[in-house]
C-alpha cells in the first residue's frame, strides 16, 4: 500500500492514540509456526481507539497491508505531519465509527513497526535475527492476532476489516475462528496471488538481494541496502496505481525542466515521483520485513490449505456475514479475483454483499478517500451491529 | 411503495427467505424485512444502486442476474422476484428455470405489451407503441422482449410450471396507487403479477 495518507479535510480525528506492544510466547512456550519452527517471545504492536462497550460487542479488527502498520488513525503526537494510514475511514462519525466501535489495528509478525520480526535482536545470539527469523505465513499472523485478542479479553469481532494481504488475514480469521467473526470486510483482496503479482513481488525481492548491502540479511550493524528496497518500492508502487491513473497523474510530464536532460537524471514526473517514494520507503521500512511479508502473501493459497483445492470447501468453513469491496482499476487484486469469492460465499449461503467501486487509482483505492466506499462501510456495519444479539 | 411492488410485498409471507433480482435502490427488500421479518437479499447490476442498497443495511451484491443466479444451491430461498426485468432477459426460459431451482416460489411482473394503449398506437399510427409503461423508442429501449399477459400464461405452462395466482393492475410506472383488473385483463391491465411455482 501507498502512503496518500492526508490529513482529515474536516479536521475530524480520533485525537492522540498510543502504540501499544503485547509480548507473549515466552520460551519455553514459544510459537509452532506453520513452518513448524519454534520462535518466541513475539511482540505485536497494536492500537486501539473507540471505547469498548459492556457486552464487548462492538470490537472492530483492522488489518493492515504489507508496508502498513498498527496506527490507523489519529496521532502519536499533537506535532505529527501525519495521522494513521487510514485516518479517512477511522474515526469519530466516519466510516468505521470510532463513537460506536471500539478499534484494534494490529500489526503483524515479520513486520518491522514495533512487532517482533527480522530486525528485531534475537534472545538467543543477541543479535539482530536477519534471516535466523522463521518465514511466517498469513495463518501465523492471525494466529498471532488471535492471541492479541485472548489478553485483550475479546471474544466475538463484530467485524474483521482489511484490504490487499489485510484481506487475505481477514479470510484467514474467519476460516480460523468462525465462531468468534461475526462479520468481515475484505477490500481490493484475493484468496491467492496471481502469477502477475508473485512476479512482481519476486523482482521486487531480486532488487533487494542484489543490493551488495544486503549481505544476505546482515545488514543490521552496517549501510543497508537502502537502493534495494527503494526500487523494490518502486515496482510496488506501479502495481499499486494503474495505467488510468499514471497517465492522469503524470502522463509524460517532466519535473522541473522544459526539456530532456539528455543524461540518467529523472526527466518525467513519473520517474521523479517512484524515487521520491522508494527513498521515503527506507526511512521507515526494513528490507528483510519486505521479504518476509511478501514472501507471506505469495504463500498463501486459502482454497489449497483449507479446501483441498476446492474454494467452495474452503468457505464451508466460514460463517460470517461478508461485504467484499473491489474497484475497476485494481490490476493486481482484480475483481475477478473477489467475484470468485464471491460466488465460493454464495454456494455455501454466506450472507454476502459485494460491490465493485468505480476507481482510477488502482490498488491503492481502498486506502483513498472514497464516499462511496465509506457508505458501504458504515451501511454493513450499523446492519451487523443493529443485527448481533445484545 | 410502487403499487405493484406493494401487491408482490402482500404475497410473501413472513419470515421467509427471499431473494430480488434486479433489486434497484432495495424499497421492497428494505420493506420486507422491516414490515415481513424476512431474511432478504438482492442482486443489482447499477454501481450506485448497490453501493445504495448496502448502504441502508441490505446484503446486495453487484451483477448479472443472469450468471448470479447460477450460484445459489438449490432452494435456498423461498420466493424469488423477478419485478420488471423479464423483458430485458435475453433467455427467458432458462432464467425462469433458474429461479424455480433456487427457490421455491417465484414472483415475476411486467408490463403488459397489449395493453389497449400499445394496440391502438400499433393500429392507428403505425409506429411501435411507446407508453407510460414502456416509454423508449424502438432502438433505446432496453426492454427485448414484448411479453403480454396472455403470452406469460402460456409460456409458464411451456416450461412446465405452475401459475399459482396472478393479478393484473393498472397503475402508472412509479405510482404508489392502482387498482387490480378482473375483466378483461389483458386488454386493461398495464402490468401483470405472477407467483409461479413448480407444482410440486
Amino acid at each position: 500500500m501507498s502512503e496518500y495518507i492526508e490529513h482529515d479535510r474536516d479536521k475530524i480525528s480520533v485525537g492522540i492514540v498510543e502504540k501499544k506492544l503485547f509480548t507473549f510466547a515466552e520460551p519455553p512456550d514459544e510459537m509452532v509456526l506453520e513452518s513448524g519452527a519454534r520462535v518466541g517471545p513475539l511482540t505485536l504492536a497494536y492500537e486501539t481507539c473507540g471505547t469498548l462497550n459492556e457486552d464487548k460487542s462492538n470490537v472492530i479488527l483492522i488489518l493492515h497491508a504489507l508496508s502498513g502498520d498498527s496506527h490507523v488513525a489519529g496521532y502519536y503526537t499533537p506535532d505529527d505531519e501525519k495521522p494513521g494510514w487510514w485516518d479517512n475511514m477511522v474515526g469519530p462519525g466516519k466510516g468505521i465509527d470510532t463513537d460506536k466501535y471500539f478499534i484494534v489495528c494490529s500489526n503483524i509478525i515479520g513486520s518491522c513497526m514495533g512487532s517482533t520480526g527480522p530486525c528485531t535482536i534475537n534472545p538467543k545470539t543477541v543479535l539482530p535475527y536477519g534471516l535466523d527469523f522463521p518465514v511466517v505465513t498469513i495463518g501465523d499472523m492471525v494466529e498471532a492476532q488471535k492471541a492479541l485478542m485472548v489478553h485483550l479479553g475479546v471474544k466475538k469481532l463484530l467485524a474483521v476489516v482489511g484490504g490487499s494481504i489485510g484481506g487475505m488475514q481477514v479470510l484467514e480469521w474467519c476460516i480460523r475462528y468462525p465462531e468468534m467473526v461475526v462479520s468481515a470486510i475484505p477490500l481490493a483482496s484475493t484468496t491467492k496471488h496471481s502469477a502477475l503479482a508473485i512476479a512482481f513481488n519476486e523482482v521486487a525481492r531480486q532488487a533487494i538481494m542484489a543490493d551488495p548491502n544486503w549481505n544476505d540479511g546482515e545488514y543490521y550493524f552496517g549501510p543497508k541496502p537502502d537502493m534495494g528496497l527503494a526500487v523494490a518500492r518502486m515496482i510496488g508502487h506501479i502495481t499499486y496505481l494503474s495505467d488510468e491513473s499514471m497517465r492522469l497523474k503524470f502522463g509524460r510530464r517532466l519535473q522541473d525542466k522544459s526539456d530532456f536532460s539528455f543524461n540518467f537524471d529523472a526527466d518525467f514526473q513519473v520517474e521523479s515521483y517512484l524515487r521520491y517514494q522508494g527513498k521515503k520507503f527506507v526511512e521507515r521500512f526494513d528490507a528483510n520485513s519486505f521479504l518476509y511479508i511478501t514472501k507471506a502473501g505469495d504463500y498463501y493459497d486459502l482454497e489449497k490449505q483449507h479446501g483441498d483445492g476446492s474454494e467452495v470447501k474452503a468457505f464451508s468453513k466460514m460463517a460470517a456475514a461478508f461485504l467484499v469491496v473491489s474497484f475497476t482499476s485494481d490490476w493486481l487484486y482484480p475483481t475477478y479475483q473477489s467475484r470468485a469469492m464471491v460466488k465460493a460465499m454464495k454456494k455455501n449461503g454466506l450472507d454476502v454483499s459485494f460491490c465493485e467501486i468505480e476507481a482510477e487509482w488502482g490498488h491503492d483505492a481502498f486506502l483513498l478517500p472514497n464516499a462511496r466506499l465509506t457508505a458501504v462501510i458504515r451501511g454493513f456495519l450499523e446492519r451487523v451491529f443493529n443485527q448481533s444479539p445484545k | 411503495m410502487r403499487f405493484d411492488l406493494q401487491i408482490i410485498a402482500s404475497w410473501i409471507e413472513p419470515g421467509t427467505r427471499v431473494i430480488d433480482l434486479g433489486c434497484g435502490e432495495g424499497e421492497l427488500l428494505k420493506y420486507l424485512i422491516n414490515h415481513k421479518n424476512v431474511t432478504g437479499s438482492g442482486i443489482e447490476h447499477n454501481e450506485s444502486r448497490v453501493t445504495l442498497c448496502i448502504e441502508k443495511g441490505l446484503s446486495v451484491l453487484q451483477g448479472d442476474i443472469n450468471e448470479e443466479v447460477l450460484d445459489y444451491p438449490d432452494n435456498a430461498f423461498d420466493y424469488v422476484i423477478l419485478s420488471q426485468t423479464l423483458q430485458q432477459v435475453y433467455e427467458p426460459d432458462t432464467m425462469i428455470r433458474s429461479m424455480l431451482r433456487i427457490a421455491k416460489k417465484g414472483i415475476v411482473s411486467f408490463p403488459n405489451f397489449s395493453h389497449w394503449r400499445c394496440r391502438l398506437q400499433l393500429l392507428s399510427s403505425g409506429y411501435a407503441p411507446v407508453t407510460r409503461q414502456l416509454p423508449y423508442e424502438w432502438y433505446n429501449t432496453p426492454n427485448i422482449r414484448v411479453i403480454t399477459i396472455k403470452d406469460f400464461r402460456k409460456f409458464i405452462h411451456e416450461v412446465g410450471f405452475n401459475i399459482l395466482k396472478e393479478v393484473a393492475i393498472n397503475t402508472q410506472s412509479e405510482d404508489r396507487y392502482g387498482k387490480a383488473i378482473n375483466f378483461l385483463r389483458n386488454l386493461r391491465a398495464t402490468y401483470g403479477i405472477f407467483l409461479i411455482g413448480n407444482g410440486k
